[in-house]
């Protein structure tokens, strides 16, 4: 697969050569932990092969959490589980590069990636309830990860023991010899991010894990994963398609768009000025204290991007209404743009001011 | 740890199953055209007096009213009394005794050849779903299910004789405990017949369940874990697929027990199967009762303990 | 007897709506590779056995021919001949014919009477679920065959009657099939509002029930064809189904143990029919089991 010359492949931000930033900045000042460098990913279907990811770019420093946002089949999920290594069958990263600490993970052979999987990366769940096998017990699930990674039995038993406290479950020694279906939801959702956290990974990468929760435990896990970030100096991937879970806990945001990162910005910049129009759609979207009772939530107009019929330009383009002639004939790269990146030829400083269109029935004023 | 309540409910409703079996084989039994006598005397039956014959029906219980044989055929089944062999004078108990050990060793190796050839074959077209493997196992397994086992059995027994001049059906049957080696000489073959189809089954369930198992979400945490494929393979996807197969076999092996009617006519084999087709050309219906009684019992008795085993491998089906 | 009848077998399908599924089944089912090769097979095999069936055949099925004993397959006999001379492909025409004949009848009688109690079992449950449950139980309680064995051993021998043992073999796995979909929809809030609305019984049976069970009974029906056929042919084998000099598949293949070492026609021929009938009739059910369930891509 040949890269698309209207993807940000040269972009500086690439050579490490850019400035650190502000505390709140785009740029990471050190070494990041994770760094992802255009990654494309296909999958196979029928009428040939179709790209899900189509050049993303990200990176994550210790001790920080980056939150992954946008719609169904933006490729969020994708991201995670191509940087994991847990591609299902007939998808396969096609070009890029996922750095751990500065190792390319996608050339490594499969043995020694899952050497990695596991004990440097962890992985959480969407569903609690169907990420646990429901016929081993809880001690086993999480012993087996560090088993695997050449932790002997009784140290792992140690390890197991602790973590699962760390987590926030009480009782850990008759936890583990209790059966997943015998654990809420909640519960559940801890173990695994037990399973993951016990081998002391420098990454976590959680996709969705509180979306099946009800809200007040959903607020606990955050408190739980923000405490153990700082306690272990994680460097955080966070998937989600809540903005009020990104509000809460990340540092710094992905926009994803039609399998790109249309705008990487830290979480308060985002919320405060978007750069990118579809995150701007996507905040106005959102109901706040200020908006009048009873009136019609604005949305984007139009349908998400059909990744199999892409328009040329920029995917935003047919929705956005802020698009120029130049939108549709060349695909913008993620450019720095006020001390945030945006795959906009034409971001917020070039449109403040005006009024963002909103379609269905005109706002209350 | 089983619960008593679902132990009670699931006992009790095996003890009411039998007891509706043993009237069922009752009542079919008594539709029959033609009493015991007469079967047992064939045309002699034509020159009793009505003496004799009264005192005959007496002998055979058939002079009593409908209910009171029930009656009796049922009080008699409890006592382990299955009355007596109208041809051979020998009690029905005593024929069942040495025909049945016959019929559970030949379906009992059968089981185990099919489960082991199944679940290796299964596990090998499921790994590789959707490849060549998977497709001619699949086929396979779909032609060891079509193809009858009188076929089978008849291409053996010709292939025995012809190729190798071995002649199974010939001579008397040697018990397993008089000698092991001859007497696996005479089962081998009809188990490995009986295994075909049985194997085809257990292949075809455990495909489809690691296929299905090997999609599920923990197995994607147990690679998110590092764990090493074989360990996936044996600790999440086989654990998780055992408790359907186990059930399976179970079922499989029921069904056998009443099933080898046909290998042991064409092997002329000693067992319940040849027992019972011997008495139905005899028309000796004491012993088509007490034998289709006994495989419908132990058929029950064997859903039984796999509804145990299930139980027992499954922790979901425990009180929480 | 090598398949066992699994009621297991097929989970419940949502069944689409009944027009949909009238016009576009047949279509449906042409699509799925299966689905065409059991369709074209069963088509092909049933074909033969109605020219069995009228006697267009190139030889009587029954005429003996003592000079042509023991011919191997030519011109004049497609199969061969048997022990008498009897023509070999005249034979396993009607052996089809015959076939055909009980399993089309008792999986008609065990449809019937099967779905019937299942339906009513799941509708009206209480005490009818009980005494439904109960019965089928019991029945369950016997291996297949022997239960088959059973019934034949009461009734005699002869077609129907094998006919009737191998619908009480399938009567009590019919019911347990319609019963549960039945016992779904019952709980629908449609079926709840047309009760209300004092829509007659029978009605809302069959115009909001029924559709809704079809498509698992339709499986259940190829299914039970094929082991219908495999269950015929066993007892004929054993001399308990249809009686000499009648063609049937079975009791070819028992007349064939004593010649097949020197003839391999005697067998082989009227053994293909039985294994092609059994895969076409399973081919089939499983084209049909894709193009009812809306959740299963169809394979091709």
């Amino acid at each position: 697969m040949k890269h698309d010359p209207n993807t940000p492949q040269g972009s500086a931000y690439r050579n490490g050569t850019a400035p650190a930033g502000p505390a709140e900045a785009v740029r990471p000042a050190r070494e990041p932990v994770l760094a992802v460098r255009g990654l494309r990913t296909a999958v196979r279907t029928a009428s040939g092969p179709l790209e899900i990811l189509r050049g993303v770019d990200l990176d994550v420093e210790r001790g920080e959490t980056v939150a992954v946002v946008g719609e169904s089949g933006s490729g969020k999920s994708f991201t995670a589980l191509s940087v994991a290594g847990l591609l299902p069958g007939g998808a396969e990263v096609t070009d890029g590069r996922v750095l751990l600490e500065g190792r390319d993970l996608v050339t490594l052979p499969e043995e020694e990636r899952r050497r990695i999987r596991g004990a440097e990366i962890g992985m959480v769940y969407q569903d609690p309830m169907t990420s646990l096998n429901p016929v081993m017990r809880i001690g086993k699930q999480v012993t087996e990860g560090l088993r695997a990674h050449g932790w002997s039995k009784e140290a792992a038993h140690e390890r197991a023991l602790d973590v699962l406290g760390e987590v926030g479950l009480p009782s850990p020694r008759a936890l583990m010899r209790q059966y997943p279906h015998q654990l809420s939801g909640g519960m559940r959702q801890r173990v695994l991010i037990a399973c993951a956290l016990a081998p002391r990974p420098k990454v976590l990468i959680a996709d969705e894990p509180t979306t099946a929760l009800d809200v007040t435990i959903q607020q606990q896990i955050l408190a739980t994963v923000s405490r153990l970030r700082d306690e272990y100096g994680l460097a955080v991937v966070w998937i989600t398609h809540d903005l009020g879970v990104v509000a809460r806990i990340a540092d710094r945001v992905a926009v994803m768009y039609a399998g790109r990162v249309a705008e990487l910005s830290g979480t308060r910049r985002l919320f405060t000025a978007p750069q990118h129009p579809y995150t701007d759609g996507l905040l106005r979207s959102l109901p706040t204290p200020a908006h009048p009772h009873q009136a019609p939530l604005p949305q984007i107009g139009g349908s998400p991007i059909l990744l199999s019929d892409l328009p040329r330009g920029c995917p935003f383009a047919a929705r956005c209404p802020h698009r120029a002639d130049h939108c549709t004939t060349e695909e913008p790269p993620l450019l720095d743009r006020d001390s945030s990146r945006a795959a906009c030829w034409f971001p917020r400083n070039e449109w403040t001011g005006k009024r963002l269109e909103v379609t269905g029935r005109a706002q209350d004023a | 740890m089983l619960t008593w309540r679902w132990f009670a409910a699931r006992f009790g409703g095996a003890v009411l199953t039998l007891v509706g079996v043993t009237i069922v084989v009752f009542v079919v039994l008594r539709t029959i055209p033609g009493d015991a006598v007469t079967a047992s005397l064939g045309t002699e039956s034509g020159t009793l007096t009505p003496e004799q014959r009264d005192s005959l029906n007496h002998y055979y219980g058939i002079d009593k009213s409908w209910f009171e044989q029930l009656w009796t055929w049922i009080s008699g089944v409890l006592h382990g009394d299955l009355g007596l062999s109208v041809t051979s004078g020998k009690t029905v108990t005593e024929l069942l005794g040495t025909a049945l050990p016959v019929t559970i060793e030949v379906a009992a190796l059968a089981a185990l050849m099919g489960t082991a050839a199944g679940v290796a074959l299964g596990v090998l077209a499921g790994a590789r779903a959707g490849r060549r493997t998977d497709s001619a196992t699949q086929g396979a397994a779909l032609v060891g299910l079509a193809i009858p086992e009188f076929v089978v059995g008849t291409a053996v027994v010709t292939i025995l004789a012809e190729v190798f001049r071995y002649f199974p059906n010939t001579g008397t049957f040697v018990p397993l405990t008089t000698s092991f080696s001859e007497n696996m000489s005479q089962v081998f073959y009809p188990a490995l017949v009986l295994a075909i189809p049985f194997a085809a089954n257990v292949m075809r369930t455990t495909r489809s369940e690691y296929v299905e198992m090997a999609e599920a979400d923990y197995v994607r945490t147990a690679r998110g874990k590092g764990l090493h494929p074989g360990r996936i393979r044996r600790a999440h996807i086989l654990r998780n697929a055992t408790i359907p197969i186990v059930t399976l076999t179970g079922i499989q092996f029921g069904y056998l027990l009443g099933g080898t009617v046909i290998v042991e006519q064409i092997f002329a084999l000693p067992g319940m199967g040849r027992l019972l087709l011997t008495s139905i050309t005899n028309r000796d219906y004491p012993v088509v009762q007490g034998t289709v009684l006994v495989i419908a019992v132990l058929f029950v008795l064997v859903n039984l303990i796999v509804d145990l085993l299930y139980r027992a491998i499954d922790p979901r089906t425990r009180a929480a | 007897m090598s398949i066992q009848p699994l009621a297991t077998e097929t989970e419940p399908v949502p069944a689409s709506t009944p027009a949909n599924t009238r016009t576009r089944l047949l279509t449906r089912v042409w699509h799925d590779r299966n689905g065409r090769i059991g369709l074209v097979v069963t088509g092909v095999l049933v074909l033969v056995a109605l020219l069995g069936a009228v006697g267009a055949v190139p030889h009587d099925p029954i005429a003996q021919h003592p000079d042509d004993r023991l011919q191997g397959p030519s011109g004049t006999y497609w199969f061969g001949t048997d022990q008498f001379g009897r023509d070999i492909a005249a034979r396993v025409a009607v052996g089809i014919w015959t076939s055909l004949r009980v399993a089309v009848l008792s999986v008609a009688i065990a449809t019937v009477i099967g779905s019937v109690l299942g339906i009513c079992a799941g509708f009206f449950r209480g005490w009818v679920d009980q005494a439904v449950s109960r019965f089928v139980d019991i029945l369950f309680a016997f291996p297949a065959i022997l239960l088959a064995l059973a019934v034949v051993t009461a009734l005699g021998t002869g077609w129907q009657n094998t006919a009737i043992a191998i619908a009480v073999v399938y009567t009590p796995i019919f019911a347990r099939v319609s019963r549960g979909p039945t016992l779904s929809v019952g709980n629908a809030e449609y079926i709840k509002a047309q009760r209300v609305l004092g829509t007659p019984l029978p009605r809302i049976m069959l115009r909001h029930v029924l559709p809704n069970v079809s498509a698992p009974i339709v499986v259940q029906v190829t299914l039970a064809l094929s082991w219908a056929i495999l269950t015929e042919s066993s007892l004929s084998f054993l001399g308990l189904g249809t009686q000499p000099p009648a063609a049937s598949l079975g009791l070819m293949v028992s007349d064939a143990r004593s010649t097949v070492a020197n003839a391999w026609w005697t067998l082989t021929f009227p053994a293909l029919a039985i294994v092609v009938a059994v895969i076409a009739l399973n081919l089939l059910g499983d084209g049909l089991r894709s193009a009812l369930d809306p959740r299963r891509e169809s394979r091709s």
